[in-house]
């Protein structure tokens, strides 16, 4: 009894979080303009996007923007999180702080700030600008992912290290580094996801010259039904999948090995 | 231990990227709050506390309100949903659970506007729901979803849930079984064991959820117009009004300020319950 | 005793997945004992306290407590408490409030309740600690608050799930005499699970012995110490030496003629055994006695070579050799005024006995 309630409610949760998914893909596929009847099977609106450059070039550079600032991300907050395990200096609670507020301010105040400062410092906005953003609103989540791993690790391997006289970007490359992997997939993967969603900080860093998704998908929908737009998030949807299916495989493989 | 050059390059990095984008950002944005707007050069001297004063006005006021008002619904029912739901996860095997969390991040991948106009797919006039409710007969003509507050506060709580959902997850699972065997064994029922023991104990959990959904719902202003129509109704739409529209930069930075106080209160409110426990809850800062 | 027993489990079976813990399991418990379930990790005994608690249904069987079947009964029904290993102490809450949680769920009225916690605090020697919190609280005094808010409902058994596991040795060889005096001044019966032999023996009133799902040995820790049942308790119950022998002749009055490794002996069993029967010799290092072998007498007797000594301030401990192989284990008292006490290693010595202090038991395959 109790077990049916449980994941009756489960799949209410569920089904509330992949109707709207399920309709856009099923949609992406429906003949009709307006989806609200089904007029049959067309792979129209794939051809419709392939064909719609602005929309294309906007696909592109999303993806584009969240490969490199989930890598980018990975690497600086890997090296952050090392620091702050590893070495004392000063103001590194501050560090610590400013972190926590990154992670725990709302995306309209990080979007501001972000604005303030591009203008302050004279940077155009638009791939820079929305590199920079969107490498820092996925700092934190790398940090604290890898420092997890880090705090779970034995200190003395570090300290043989040393005692074996490695020199500390080796002891980093030789010996944190293959132990923090599995932390820096998943922080990269974090970070991919969260720049691929992100709407609010991207509205205020973009510039004319370099237009991504919501942007443009947002001047789309505002006011009718664009069904390229069902086709973008199915294809989205299955390029992520495919991506993490093939991060998972790799790791398996390397855990395995 | 000396200091080797790998060292210092990323102690440098770390301060040097934080202090530039993280730190000046937040201090130019308060600077800009007490200054005076400028159509040329967006903000100038003398200091002002202008901005501050129009915050006040019946009409930013009202949305100010409103805005708090809509986000408090949707995280209420984040709340309401989400607890239950990380309750459940938590007592799963690790493989499950990994699995619930998965199917939880999936969505993200579709960009959250994009997944915000499906909801408006969902609600509209000639939507599946409305379609379908006519279908069932339950309606005869289509009842107006879209471009309500329902429709809004709906699309908040679909965004928004699984920033719930984490952190009580992980509350959950800090909840030391053996107490809630103690509640049993010392006599207590469902509900007492519910309000005396894991209320309190995943207490740090909900405030981190409500702390990670509040704040940002109220910034939502693409799901307000996708959703509410061309009305301001949250205080992100003022914020983006006043920023990329308007360019009362003063203003907007105000609105912004107001904002970062609010999460202060919260996160002194956090604390609060974490001390009361005696250890972290969901988002684990301390050793940071 | 003439008093029916307080707990009773009598056939229970107990099965995670398809695993049976338990099965066929029989207990008895007499009121006012302090009775211990002592065994290795995975023995079963941690189930069957979670049983009795209620922490676990059984698939079958009964429980039964003072007269009443328990055994559909949920944990918050039953009147057992249980003292958690973990000490389980509810961490948002003061002292106070601990002690008090369980009388505030049975509803007890304001003024009584501060009466009894006070009162509780008071016999775990906790009276100023009311207001702290766990944090704030030693190991030791997280385990007198957890035994304060067990003890404070007048349950009719208290369960106590290695409980001292936690603490260093001195603190534990303390707890152990103040649970003892405890018991002894409430009068209820405490069940106590433990997988550390000596602690078993020296708190309880009867031992149960568990391995592999199964009672091996009910008694008190004098008869599971000198008389074990079986090899098992035998050799988890301290040191001892198993030595193989062959029954050659039944001489009466529980007397036999034994054929042991390369002579012939005389021994004395508490069972009856038939010529030719199988048996195992225990002895414990402490009955065995060491001689050096130029004074060997013509008598029964093990010969052996000393492989290694062990001096610990109270004892020698000798690890001896035989000619079989098999390695034994002696202790002896030190004696200052002995000069010839002491041996070098591989030192010839003859290993014998205290005549009588033998215990016999069907060899086991």
């Amino acid at each position: 009894m109790i077990r049916i309630f449980k994941s009756g409610f489960l799949g209410l949760i569920f089904l509330y979080l992949y109707l709207p998914i399920l309709v856009l893909v099923v949609n992406s596929f429906n003949e009709s303009k307006y989806g609200y009847d089904w007029k049959g099977f067309s792979w129209r609106w794939y051809e419709k996007l392939w064909n719609n450059d602005a929309l294309m070039d906007a696909f592109g550079n999303s993806l584009l923007i969240a490969c490199l600032s989930a890598t980018a991300a990975t690497v600086i907050g890997a090296l952050m999180a090392l620091a702050i395990y590893r070495y004392k200096f000063p103001l590194k609670k501050t560090a610590g702080s400013l972190l926590f507020v990154v992670m725990m301010s709302p995306d309209i105040v990080l979007a501001i700030t972000f604005l303030v400062i591009f203008i302050a410092l004279g940077i155009q906005l638009g791939f820079w600008s929305l590199l920079i953003a969107h490498i820092t609103f996925c700092l934190p989540f790398v940090v604290i992912t890898v420092y997890a791993q880090l705090k779970g690790f034995d200190d003395n391997l570090l300290e043989a290290a040393q005692d074996l006289g490695a020199s500390e970007s080796r002891i980093f490359r030789l010996i944190i580094l293959p132990i923090i992997l599995p932390a820096v997939i998943s922080g990269w993967l974090l970070s991919f996801t969260l720049s691929l969603d992100d709407v609010i900080i991207s509205s205020f860093v973009t510039g004319p010259g370099f237009e991504i998704l919501p942007i443009r998908v947002f001047s789309m929908v505002k006011v009718g039904i664009s069904p390229e737009v069902n086709v973008l998030a199915t294809v989205l949807l299955f390029i992520s999948l495919t991506l993490v299916t093939v991060v998972t495989l790799l790791m398996k493989r390397k855990t395995e090995a | 231990m000396s200091q080797s050059p790998f060292r210092r390059f990323i102690i440098i990095l770390t301060l040097a990227w934080l202090a530039l984008f993280v730190l000046a950002p937040h201090f130019l944005v308060v600077l800009t709050s007490v200054m005076t707007p400028d159509s040329e050069h967006l903000a100038v001297w003398p200091m002002t506390l202008d901005a501050y004063a129009r915050i006040w006005e019946p009409l930013y006021a009202d949305v100010f309100w409103q805005s708090l008002a809509l986000s408090a619904k949707a995280t209420l029912i984040c709340l309401l949903l989400g607890y239950p739901f990380a309750y459940i996860v938590a007592k799963m095997s690790p493989a499950w659970r990994a699995f619930m969390m998965f199917l939880m991040i999936i969505p993200f991948w579709t960009n959250s506007l994009i997944r915000t106009y499906a909801i408006k797919l969902l609600l509209g006039n000639k939507g599946l729901f409305n379609w379908v409710l006519e279908a069932i007969g339950v309606i005869d003509a289509p009842i107006q979803m879209i471009y309500t507050e329902f429709a809004v506060v709906f699309g908040l709580t679909y965004i928004l849930l699984p920033f719930m959902a984490l952190p009580l997850i992980s509350s959950f699972d800090k909840l030391d079984k053996d107490l809630i065997e103690a509640g049993h064994d010392l006599g207590a029922g469902f509900w007492q064991r519910f309000y005396h023991i894991v209320l309190p104990l995943t207490m740090p959990g909900v405030v981190a959820g409500c702390l990670i959904v509040f704040l940002p719902a109220m910034g939502m202003f693409y799901v307000a117009d996708l959703l509410g129509g061309a009305k301001n109704l949250l205080l992100g739409n003022i914020i983006k009004n006043q920023f990329l529209v308007v360019r009362d930069w003063p203003f907007g930075s105000a609105f912004s300020v107001t904002l970062i106080v609010i999460m202060g209160m919260m996160l002194w409110l956090y604390y609060a319950a974490n001390k009361k426990v005696q250890r972290m809850g969901g988002l684990d800062d301390q050793n940071l | 005793m003439s008093k029916p027993p307080i707990l009773t489990l009598a056939d229970i079976t107990k099965r995670f997945d398809t695993q049976e813990v338990l099965s066929g399991f029989n207990l008895s418990i007499e009121d006012g004992e302090f009775f211990t379930i002592l065994g290795p990790s995975g023995c079963g005994k941690t189930t069957v306290l979670r049983l009795i608690a209620g922490f676990e249904g059984a698939d079958e069987g009964r429980i039964m407590l003072n007269g009443q079947d328990v055994s559909k009964l949920s944990a918050e029904k039953r009147p057992v408490n249980t003292v958690f290993q973990s000490y389980a102490l509810f961490p948002h809450m003061t002292v106070f409030d601990n002690v008090a949680f369980g009388l505030k769920m049975a509803k007890v009225s304001k003024p009584e309740i501060a009466e009894r916690v006070k009162e509780a605090l008071a016999t775990v020697r906790l009276s100023d600690f009311a207001t702290r919190k766990p944090h704030q609280l030693s190991g030791g005094q997280k385990q007198r608050v957890a035994i304060a808010r067990a003890v404070v409902n007048r349950p009719k058994v208290l369960l106590l799930d290695e409980s001292l596991s936690a603490l260093d040795y001195k603190l534990r060889q303390q707890m152990q005499m103040e649970l003892k005096q405890l018991q002894r001044k409430l009068g209820i019966t405490f069940i106590y699970v433990t997988h550390d032999q000596e602690e078993a023996l020296s708190m309880s009133d009867r031992v149960l012995v568990m391995h592999n799902g199964q009672a091996q040995q009910v008694g008190t820790p004098r008869e599971i110490y000198e008389c074990p049942n079986n090899l098992f308790v035998a050799s988890f119950i301290g040191e001892i030496n198993v030595f193989n022998a062959e029954i050659l002749e039944n001489l009466g009055d529980y007397r036999y003629l034994a054929a042991m490794d390369g002579f012939k002996r005389e021994i004395h069993a508490d069972r009856r055994f038939e010529a030719g029967d199988k048996v195992h010799v225990l002895l414990r290092p402490e009955d065995l006695r060491i001689e050096y072998l130029e004074d060997a007498p013509d008598r029964p007797g093990f010969s052996g070579k000393v492989l290694e000594r062990n001096y610990t301030g109270q004892t020698l401990d000798s690890q001896i050799q035989l000619p079989s192989g098999q390695t034994i284990m002696a202790s002896e008292f030190f004696d200052e005024d002995d000069p010839d006490f002491d041996y070098s290693i591989n030192q010839k010595v003859w290993v014998d006995w205290v005549h009588g202090w033998e215990h016999v038991i069907k060899a086991e395959s």
